[in-house]
């Protein structure tokens, strides 16, 4: 089940904790696997991790408008094409709404929610030709939800769901899947963060009471990447321990 | 020079769209008279971007609605 050999998948963000979580996982079911990050020395770390075989690095810094298009080239190249696509970098720059500075609103709609479309975009052509791909947004449950703090974030989560299930009805016909895997919390660096107090109030809104792990997020990826999946496009799985049922 | 592109394009044409021969004339329409969806039309500008071995840029493709638009601009660009 699964089985991914002979496939090549991009995943961005892959030096974070769901990001190399989700390259492992793809590596595991046999397919070469381009790590995408702005922290080099980190994501040679996850690359000797998986062994170093089927494994390029391609740093890239996707706040820059035409770091995406340049990055799914280098992907082509090193790998001679490129039939998975994660989207999976991700920045928060929380505050209320009333603090929120414009510059913060920008770079996270910039990275999100931007550079997600545009790397898909650069993506299709090979993917149409192949009749074969595979699109996956990872969002997160409070673009259905939302949460105080992060109009911003929430906003371009919601964006990459609206996105992937225009996308889906545009090239589902030509073999190529678009779908989102929304983690509720999860355990890495980004809600290490949080206090123990917020922890534990999150804890109580969780039916399966702790927060999720890297590997519950990759292994959904993992499914929405393989053939078995292929007639499931322009959803949303989503991911929390049931904190939030949709 | 010309007939020899109009018989490529028409020939990438029956191949994409499953359409006949005999159909594929100049004046017709990928999308009124082939039965193309839009989606359709993108594939087959990027066929004759290979077979010709050419950029057809997007606001260009835009334009390209008839089998003798592609015959024309592959002629004119190429």
């Amino acid at each position: 089940m699964f089985d991914l050999s002979g496939k090549t998948a991009l995943v961005t963000g892959a030096s974070g904790g769901i990001g190399s979580a989700i390259a492992k996982a793809l590596h595991d079911q046999g397919a070469v696997v381009g790590l995408s990050g702005t922290r080099v020395e980190a994501l040679e770390k996850v690359a000797a991790e998986l062994g170093g075989d089927r494994v390029h690095v391609l740093p890239a810094n996707l706040s820059d408008a035409d770091a995406p298009a340049d990055l799914v080239k280098r992907a082509d190249e090193a790998m001679g094409q490129l039939d998975i696509l994660v989207n999976n970098a991700g920045l928060t720059r929380d505050n209320l709404a009333m603090r929120l500075k414009d510059e913060d609103w920008d770079t996270v709609l910039a990275v999100n929610l931007t550079a997600s479309f545009r790397l898909s975009k650069a993506c299709l052509r090979g993917m149409m030709k192949r009749r074969w791909g595979r699109i996956i947004g990872i969002t997160s449950v409070v673009g259905t939800t939302g949460n105080a703090g992060q109009t911003n974030y929430a906003a371009s989560k919601a964006g990459l769901i609206g996105m992937s299930k225009s996308l889906a009805q545009e090239v589902a016909s030509r073999g190529i899947t678009v779908n989102c895997v929304a983690p509720g919390f999860i355990a890495t660096a980004m809600t290490d963060v949080l206090s123990d107090d917020i922890k534990e109030n999150l804890l109580s809104s969780i039916p399966c009471a702790k927060l999720g792990s890297p590997e519950d997020i990759a292994a959904s990826v993992a499914y929405l990447s393989s053939n078995e999946a292929a007639y499931v496009t322009g959803q949303t799985l989503h991911v929390n321990g049931g904190m939030a049922m949709i | 020079m010309s007939n020899d592109v109009a018989d490529r394009v028409k020939k990438i044409v029956v191949e994409h769209l499953g359409v006949e021969e005999a159909k594929v004339v100049e004046s017709a329409s990928f999308i009124d008279d082939l039965g193309a969806d839009s989606l359709d039309t993108v594939e087959l500008v990027m066929a004759f971007e290979e077979e010709f071995g050419c950029e057809i840029p997007d606001d260009a493709a835009e334009k390209i609605v008839t089998v003798q638009n592609a015959v024309d601009f592959i002629s004119e660009n190429v």
